[in-house]
């Protein structure tokens, strides 16, 4: 019976007591607040229903912390040998699962290792006639599986936009004025981050144009030798982390402009997706895409990895830079 | 070989929707709404031509990423599940959009709307790319993708409590990339391989000659476990609801329809093309698979009946969705995985449709999500309220609807595998049932109630995007009750496909 009173009362009561409250005090004012009371009876109840009142506040007050004693102390000291038990438990399990597949693994180097497979015969013997590159690994990710390093060029692109989401202040670019946010980070900045120091400016000076220069160079001789878009653009965007560093925002500003950013990003993106989409398009539909390889060992050769090099290369700059720059101040 | 330009559909989809994504990092929020309205209508209708395709009879195909074959070579790969697959989602995400466009420019920084898109597009490109990748590193890769955009989906609109659950969502969400990709290692180094065909080759001849059992069985494992966490299987579901419950209803919608059903079919795919069948049904973890989705079914439901929030509520009901699923993989049958991807399409719309109309219905009364408030919401919105009562009625299973079906799949599946598996899964689904009926009713009577006494619904300007979109998941709903059998023969036949 009361299954079925409760069942109801779930069904149809969805007011919780606050509810009830809230409505019962907002409702029309009851009877005998309407009836004509003297200033006695009056100042008599009021004295009551403070006491009650007084009683009741102490009573909770007490109850609270009866029971807050125990959670705050000895409940929560449990809970937490509890959790740190069960936590080392599941460690441990997983710990020796994961151990024991370790060992049933094939042999860390071994020649007969099933990875030592056609796939990478391929990559090694007919790399440099297929891809025109004289760096297999530039030809196994710009080339052959070009797509999965369109996805990975991808995740770049969506981490700085997600940063970008949650770390950008004021509006993108606009001569308008600086909203409060915009001013307290500025202050931050100025007050915690180094300024005009003279060593870091003088090593930044003579660093800087050396490491750009060794960025581009390992971008565009990616290739040909170890290196190429991903590592190549992390060396540039440290060049020019290190000089916002060393300078401020002031003078990064003056060449690197957050609408910089945003064509830096966009453009290679997109001519990384025209570039693919036409490869991938033809090579699907078993039509010859008409790219020259060119001879492998030049500098101009390869094909569209060249091309392709750069884009990545310039992605990975401009976001390594803006994760820099949003978590520092929140814009450029 | 020669190929019909209909077979370039799966490249199309994918890069139209990566595209739309990059374009809408440069353009204002208000044209990059519309620009990914214009890629999901799109990649729907693109899908449909290629349903259609497979339906005249012709097999699946593989399609090469670039000039170079497979092991050396990307290539993705397309069949008839993809295909309906593929179209169910982009009609989602389309109808999504539209439904929570209005809100999504409410409470979303107007200098920061089309990142939302970006997210947008690029978590739709995701889900193409899961749905017709042949290759796990280009699954993972995707996983990636679509792990930040959900991220930057729930904390776009910015306050504490999504600023949380972004959070604890990308602690949960990052462990479970982490255990796949450690399975997806794994498989490499015993395989030699990443390509999907080859590595189910290989494994099959390791299995038959009882070689390397344990890492397959840590492989299974990892994956259930890594790819359980990332769609919030029951005991880890607990970054679901805040995460659910607080983003845009636009985010909300995708978030649930979308993100959590791509990790399933990520996993399914994993299961069929990659293990194999045989290998998975005869491991044990499939049976924890099993157990776990069981005891979702049952948490879920009762963990919505208790929250006072009308969309924590529709949340944790997804706790309880997803265990249906997970409990019709986990039987172990051929039928077992019809009808659990027919509860996942199913779920998806429903889901998705519960989410657009509720944030129209709390709108519709003073912004409050509280169940006194929301009485006599359902007279105030009327096409919110048909809408809510439709994917409810859908979710709880009244004949006609997507959810009686997938039940009554799901319990022949249970009598088809037979034994004490077959007890509990009939007991849990009828019990299941029972619980959903109370919470989902309890709304539908909450909101055909005359309102509480004094209380004044604010005026709201009505939206008629958000009608049209409500009316669109209307028909969904309906429709995929209706068009059960084709929609069931599709799924065999692309289930059939997948071997």
């Amino acid at each position: 019976m009361s299954l079925i009173k409760k069942l109801e009362s779930y069904l149809y009561d969805d007011d919780s007591a606050l509810d009830r409250e809230i409505e019962h005090s907002l409702g029309e004012p009851s009877e005998r607040m309407q009836r004509e009371i003297s200033p006695e009876t009056f100042a008599r109840r009021e004295q009551q229903v403070d006491d009650l009142r007084h009683a009741l506040l102490e009573e909770e007050h007490e109850q609270y912390l009866r029971m807050h004693q125990w959670s705050v102390t000895k409940g929560a000291k449990w809970l937490k040998r509890l959790y740190r038990a069960m936590a080392v438990c599941m460690l441990a399990v997983m710990g020796v699962f994961l151990l024991q597949t370790v060992v049933a693994l094939p042999p860390f180097g071994a020649a007969d290792n099933p990875y030592n497979n056609e796939v990478s015969q391929r990559y090694i013997e007919q790399g440099i006639p297929e891809t025109g590159a004289i760096n297999f690994v530039a030809g196994m990710i710009l080339d052959y599986r070009a797509f999965d390093t369109f996805g990975e060029s991808t995740v770049l692109f969506v981490a700085a936009s997600s940063v970008l989401l949650l770390l950008k202040l004021g509006d993108h670019g606009k001569n308008e004025k600086p909203t409060q946010a915009m001013l307290e980070a500025e202050w931050d900045d100025r007050h915690y981050e180094p300024k005009n120091d003279e060593i870091l400016q003088f090593a930044a000076k003579i660093l800087v144009p050396v490491v750009l220069l060794y960025g581009i160079y390992v971008v565009l001789n990616g290739h040909l030798s170890p290196g190429g878009g991903f590592s190549g653009g992390a060396i540039m965007g440290a060049a020019l982390i290190l000089y916002l560093n060393a300078f401020g925002f002031e003078k990064t500003g003056r060449f690197f402009t957050f609408k910089l950013f945003r064509w830096a990003t966009f453009l290679p993106l997109m001519t990384y997706a025209g570039l693919k989409s036409y490869s991938f398009f033809t090579g699907a539909n078993h039509i010859d895409s008409g790219i020259p390889l060119g001879t492998p060992g030049a500098i101009l050769s390869s094909g569209l990895i060249l091309p392709l090099n750069i884009c990545v290369g310039l992605i990975v700059m401009c976001t390594m830079y803006a994760f820099y720059t949003l978590f520092r101040k929140g814009g450029m | 070989m020669h190929m019909q330009f209909v077979q370039n559909v799966p490249f199309f989809s994918i890069m139209v929707c990566m595209v739309s994504g990059i374009v809408s990092s440069m353009l204002p929020g208000r044209v990059a709404k519309w620009i990914t309205v214009a890629a999901s209508a799109l990649v729907a209708a693109m899908n449909g031509f290629l349903v259609s395709f497979f339906a005249q009879g012709n097999s699946s195909y593989v399609y090469l990423m670039g000039h170079f074959p497979a092991p050396w070579g990307n290539e993705i790969r397309a069949g008839m599940l993809e295909a309906v697959l593929a179209v169910c989602f982009a009609l989602i995400m389309l109808f999504s959009i539209l439904g929570g466009m209005k809100k999504m420019t409410e409470q979303v920084d107007k200098n920061k709307t089309h990142l939302v898109c970006v997210m947008l597009d690029l978590v739709l490109a995701a889900m193409m790319s899961m749905i017709y990748t042949n290759d796990l590193f280009t699954a993972y890769v995707f996983i990636e993708i679509m792990t930040l955009a959900s991220c930057a989906l729930i904390m776009s609109r910015q306050n504490g409590r999504t600023m949380v659950s972004a959070m604890r969502y990308m602690i949960m969400s990052l462990l479970g990339s982490g255990l796949t990709l450690l399975a997806i290692t794994l498989i490499y180094n015993i395989t030699g391989h990443l390509l999907m065909e080859n590595i189910k080759e290989t494994l099959g001849v390791m299995y038959a000659s009882g070689e390397y059992t344990t890492p397959i069985t840590v492989i299974i494992g990892l994956f259930f476990a890594g790819l359980g966490l990332k769609s919030a299987l029951y005991p880890f579901h607990t970054w679901l609801p805040d995460a659910y419950g607080y983003s845009t209803p636009s985010a909300s919608a995708a978030l649930s329809s979308i993100v959590s059903k791509a990790y399933i079919i990520l996993l399914i795919k994993i299961m069929y093309r990659v293990i194999g069948v045989n290998i998975v049904m005869a491991n044990n973890a499939l049976k924890l698979a099993f157990v776990f989705g069981v005891i979702g079914m049952i948490m879920g439901s009762v963990n919505a009946i208790g929250s006072h929030d009308l969309r924590r509520m529709i949340a944790f009901s997804s706790v309880a969705q997803i265990g249906y699923i997970y409990a019709g993989l986990g039987l172990g049958v051929q039928a077992g995985y019809v009808a659990a991807v027919y509860h996942m399409i199913m779920h998806a719309f429903a889901k998705s449709a519960l989410f657009i109309s509720a944030s129209a219905l709390s709108d519709a009364s003073g912004n409050s999500k509280r169940f006194s408030d929301l009485r006599g919401a359902g007279f105030r919105e009327k096409v919110a309220g048909v809408c809510f009562c439709v994917s409810a009625m859908s979710l709880v299973g009244v004949p006609v609807l997507g959810g009686f079906i997938s039940k009554l799949f799901l319990s022949d599946a249970a009598i088809t595998h037979g034994g004490i598996t077959m007890w509990v899964m009939l007991i849990v689904l009828a019990v299941s049932t029972l619980l959903n009926v109370l919470y989902l009713m309890k709304t539908i009577i909450t909101l055909y109630r005359p309102a509480r006494e004094g209380f004044c619904a604010p005026e709201v300007k009505r939206s008629r995007l958000a009608d049209f979109a409500m009316c669109g998941f209307i028909v969904l709903n309906v429709l995929v009750g209706l068009l059960a059998e084709p929609l069931m023969q599709a799924i065999r036949l692309g289930l059939v496909m997948f071997d």
